[in-house]
C-alpha cells in the first residue's frame, strides 16, 4: 500500500471514529438512548392507562393482530409517559410520530420509553412491522391536549 | 477458453433462471409502489395480494436472484482464472438443487401460503416447502465451494508455490467462507424452530432468539451479496475502462477482503436497536462494529477511483494533469467492444455512494430511531442491494451468457442506457422514500387502502407526495430493466457468431506486492469465527433468558387466532372436562 492508501485508511478510520465518538456522547451524555432492555417485568395481556400524578402517565400497551390497546388516550400537554410495550401474538412495530419513540413488539418481552410531550397535538402511532393481512389498518393515537384544562 | 459442454450450460442456466424469475419480481416491485401510492386501493391484483407480492419482490430479488448469478459468476471466475475443470456432477447437484428449492418456496409463495416477507420473521409461519426450499437453494449453493472450488484451490497453491492466487478468485473465495459461516445462525433457527413449528412438531417457539439468528445472518448476507460486485470493480472495472486499464493496488484490495472477514460478522444487532430484551451495550458494540465495516468500502471507494484515474490518465495524456477533467473521459456510455459493462458498475457506484451514507445512519445507534422500519430503509437498500449488487450481476449476466453461448450483445444501445436508467430511477426512489420515512413512512405496509387513502379515516395527507414520486421512480427503474430485458433476451435467442469462450476481464496490479500476511486465509478466519461467537454470547444469553424454546405458538397471516394453539387447546381440554 502506498502512502495515498494509507492516509485513505487513516482518514476513514478517524471520520468514523469521531463520528460514533459524537454517537455515544448523544447516547450517554445527551440521554437520548435506545428502548431500555427490561427482562424483570412479565408481559402483560391488557392494555392501560395509569396516571400517577397530573402531568405523569404510564401507558401499557399491548399490540395485538390488528389494533393497539388502549386506543386513543387523551393526555395534558407538558405530560411524561412511561410507555410499556408487549405484544399478544407475532412480531408488530410502534412508531409515535414527531417523538424519538421507535420500538419492536416482540411476543414474550416488553420494552420501554420514556417521552415528554410538550407541544399539543395529534401524535400518530402506525405499527410499521409486517404483521399479517390487517397490518395496514394498525394505528393509534396520542391527544395532547393544549393548556387551558391542565 | 473452451468449457466442457455440461459446465457451461448449468453456468448459463443459473444465469438465465434467475433473470426470467426477476421478470416477477420485478413485476411486483413495480405493483409495490403503486399501491403504496394509493394509485391501486385494493387488497390485491390479479389474485396475488399486496404482502404475497411484496413477499415474492423480496426473495426473488434479493435471494434468489443473487445467490443464482453469484454461483454462477464463482464459477467462471474459479473456471477462467485456475484454469482447473469443474466436476459436472458436483455442477449439476448443486444446480438442481438449487432449482428444485426456489421451485418449492416459488410454490409456497405463489400459493398465497407463504406471506411472511422474505425476513419471515417467527412467530407467523409459512408453509413448510418455504423454509425447505429456502434450505435447499441455500445449500445447494454451497456445495460447489466444498466440493470443487476448494479442492481446485488448493491445488493451484501446491502447484504454483510463492505465488498468489489471482485476485478474482480471492474474492469470490473468501465471500463463499463468509457464506457458509453466516448461514449456521440462520440454518439453525430455520432447522430447529421454523421448519419444526410448521410441521406442528412443536407448539412455541422464542421469537426473540429467532430474530437475534435470522440477524446474524441477515446482516452479513448483505457482504455476500456485495464482495462480488467489489470483486468486479476490482478486477473487470479498470480493464474495460480504457481496455488495458490496471488495478491500482493488488493489496488494498485484499486488505479490504480481510476487514470484511473480520468485520462482517459481528454487526447483526444493528437491526435490533428498538427492540427488547438486549442490553444496549451490546447493541452499542455492534453498532461500532458497523463502523468498523465501513471501512474496507471506504478503502474499495479509494481504490477503485484511484485506478480509474491511473487508467484514464495514462491512456489519454492530456488530462494527465486535470484533478477533475479525467472523469469525463470515463467510458459512462459506449458501444465500443467490452465498455458498455463500465455503465453498470458507474451507474452501481453512484447509487452505492449514496447507500453508504444511508447505511451509516442507519447503523447509528440512537439516530436509527427516527428511521427504524420506516420507509427510509428500503429507500437505503434499493440503492446498495439494489443498486450496485442488481447492476453488476445483470452486468455480468449478460457479458458471460454472452460470451458463453458465442453470440453478438443486441441492442447493446439499449443495455448501455438501462442502467442509467436504472440509476436515474433509483434515486428518485431513494429521496422519496428517505424523506417519506422522515416523515413516519412506514415500511411493509399496503397503504393504498388506510394511510393514503383520502376516502379513510387514517388518512395522512403528509406523506402522498413522496409516495407518488416514489411511484414515477418505479416507473423509470421499470423501463430500465425492460431496456435490460429486451438485450438480454435477444442476445440469447439470437443465432451463434462465433465460438463459444468463457473470457473474463482481468485488470493487472500497478502496485503489486507479495504481502503474505494477507494471503493466508486461515488465521483471519479463525480470529473471525471467534469474534463472531464472542460478540454474540451476551446477546443469546439475553434473549434466552426466560428459556429457549417457549413464549409464542405459530400464527398465519390472515387470522389473529394461533395455529399451533397451545391456548385455545388447554381451553378446549377445559371445556371438555366441564362437559363431563
Amino acid at each position: 500500500m502506498d502512502r495515498a492508501e494509507k492516509s485513505a485508511f487513516i482518514t476513514a478510520v478517524v471520520f468514523l471514529g469521531f463520528f460514533f465518538g459524537l454517537l455515544v456522547y448523544a447516547a450517554k451524555g445527551l440521554n437520548i438512548d435506545i428502548p431500555t432492555c427490561i427482562t424483570d417485568v412479565k408481559p402483560f395481556t391488557q392494555g392501560q392507562v395509569i396516571q400517577h400524578a397530573p402531568d405523569r402517565y404510564e401507558i401499557h400497551y399491548l399490540a395485538k393482530m390488528w389494533y393497539f390497546e388502549p386506543t386513543d388516550v387523551e393526555i395534558p400537554v407538558g405530560s411524561t409517559v412511561d410507555i410499556y410495550l408487549t405484544s399478544g401474538d407475532v412480531i408488530h412495530g410502534f412508531q409515535i410520530d414527531g417523538t424519538n419513540v421507535n420500538l419492536m413488539a416482540v411476543p414474550g418481552s416488553v420494552t420501554y420509553a420514556r417521552v415528554r410531550f410538550d407541544k399539543p397535538g395529534v401524535y400518530h402511532i402506525v405499527c410499521h412491522e409486517y404483521c399479517g393481512i390487517g397490518h395496514q389498518d394498525m394505528t393509534t393515537k396520542i391527544l395532547v391536549k393544549g393548556g387551558e384544562q391542565k | 477458453m473452451k468449457v466442457s459442454g455440461s459446465i457451461r450450460w448449468v453456468i448459463i442456466g443459473e444465469i438465465v433462471i434467475p433473470i426470467l424469475l426477476l421478470v416477477f419480481g420485478i413485476y411486483h416491485g413495480l405493483m409495490q409502489a403503486l399501491y403504496r401510492a394509493g394509485i391501486i386501493k385494493e387488497m390485491s391484483v390479479g389474485g396475488i395480494e399486496y404482502y404475497q407480492g411484496l413477499t415474492l419482490h423480496g426473495v426473488i430479488n434479493a435471494v434468489v436472484f443473487t445467490t443464482m448469478v453469484i454461483v454462477a459468476f464463482g464459477n467462471a471466475v474459479f473456471l477462467y482464472h485456475l484454469k482447473k475443470p469443474l466436476r459436472p456432477a458436483v455442477q449439476w447437484i448443486s444446480f438442481l438443487m438449487m432449482v428444485v428449492g426456489t421451485l418449492m418456496a416459488a410454490w409456497a409463495m405463489f400459493a398465497g401460503k407463504a406471506n411472511v416477507l422474505y425476513t419471515f420473521y417467527l412467530p407467523l409461519v409459512a408453509h413448510p416447502f418455504f423454509y425447505i426450499g429456502a434450505a435447499l437453494l441455500l445449500v445447494g449453493s454451497i456445495v460447489p465451494l466444498f466440493l470443487d472450488w476448494t479442492p481446485n484451490y488448493i491445488s493451484w497453491r501446491r502447484e504454483h508455490p510463492g505465488e498468489k492466487v489471482p485476485l478474482a478468485v480471492f474474492g469470490v473465495f473468501v465471500n463463499h467462507i463468509m457464506w457458509v459461516i453466516m448461514l449456521v445462525p440462520v440454518v439453525i433457527t430455520v432447522v430447529f424452530q421454523m421448519i419444526p413449528l410448521s410441521l406442528g412438531l412443536i407448539s412455541e417457539v422464542n421469537p426473540a432468539l429467532s430474530r437475534t439468528l435470522f440477524w446474524a445472518f441477515g446482516h452479513p448476507l448483505v457482504y455476500f451479496w456485495l464482495l462480488p460486485a467489489y470483486t468486479m470493480l476490482y478486477t473487470i472495472l479498470p480493464k474495460i475502462v480504457t481496455g488495458d486499464g490496471k488495478l491500482y493496488s493488488d493489496s488494498a484490495a485484499r486488505f479490504a477482503f480481510i476487514l470484511f472477514i473480520i468485520f462482517s460478522f459481528p454487526v447483526g444487532l444493528h437491526h435490533q436497536f428498538t427492540e427488547p430484551g438486549i442490553t444496549n451495550n451490546y447493541k452499542l458494540i455492534h453498532a461500532l462494529f458497523t463502523f468498523g465495516v465501513a471501512v474496507p468500502s471506504i478503502l474499495t471507494a479509494f481504490t477503485v477511483a484511484a485506478s480509474l484515474e491511473y487508467s484514464i490518465k495514462s491512456k489519454y495524456p492530456e488530462v494527465k494533469n486535470s484533478l477533475f477533467y479525467w472523469w469525463a473521459r470515463i467510458p459512462y456510455i459506449s458501444l465500443e467492444g467490452d465498455k458498455w459493462l463500465v455503465s453498470y458498475f458507474m451507474a452501481g457506484l453512484l447509487l452505492f455512494f449514496v447507500g453508504g451514507i444511508t447505511g451509516i445512519v442507519n447503523a447509528s445507534y440512537n439516530m436509527n430511531l427516527v428511521v427504524h422500519n420506516t420507509s427510509f430503509v428500503p429507500g437505503h437498500f434499493h440503492t446498495t442491494v439494489g443498486g450496485l449488487v442488481t447492476l453488476s450481476l445483470l452486468g455480468i449476466s449478460l457479458y458471460l451468457v454472452s460470451k458463453l453461448m458465442g453470440k453478438e450483445i443486441r441492442f447493446k444501445g439499449l443495455a448501455v442506457l438501462a442502467p442509467w436508467l436504472w440509476w436515474q430511477g433509483m434515486l428518485i426512489f431513494e429521496y422519496a422514500m428517505s424523506v417519506a420515512g422522515m416523515h413516519g413512512f412506514p415500511r411493509r405496509t399496503n397503504a393504498g387502502i388506510s394511510y393514503l387513502n383520502p376516502e379513510s379515516p387514517l388518512y395522512r395527507p403528509e406523506w402522498v407526495g413522496y409516495a407518488e414520486l416514489s411511484a414515477f421512480a418505479a416507473f423509470v427503474i421499470v423501463l430500465g430493466f425492460i431496456f435490460f430485458a429486451v438485450s438480454f433476451f435477444s442476445t440469447l435467442l439470437s443465432p451463434r457468431v462465433r465460438e463459444d469462450i468463457l473470457e473474463l476481464p482481468n485488470a493487472e496490479a500497478l502496485h503489486d506486492e507479495k504481502a503474505p500476511a494477507l494471503n493466508r486465509l486461515t488465521p483471519w478466519f479463525a480470529v473471525s469465527i471467534l469474534l463472531f461467537v464472542i460478540s454474540y454470547i451476551p446477546a443469546l444469553y439475553d434473549v434466552t433468558k426466560r428459556g429457549v424454546f417457549f413464549d409464542s405458538p405459530g400464527y398465519n397471516d390472515k387470522n389473529p387466532v394461533p395455529i399451533t394453539k397451545p391456548q385455545s387447546s388447554k381451553e378446549k381440554s377445559k371445556e371438555t372436562a366441564k362437559v363431563e
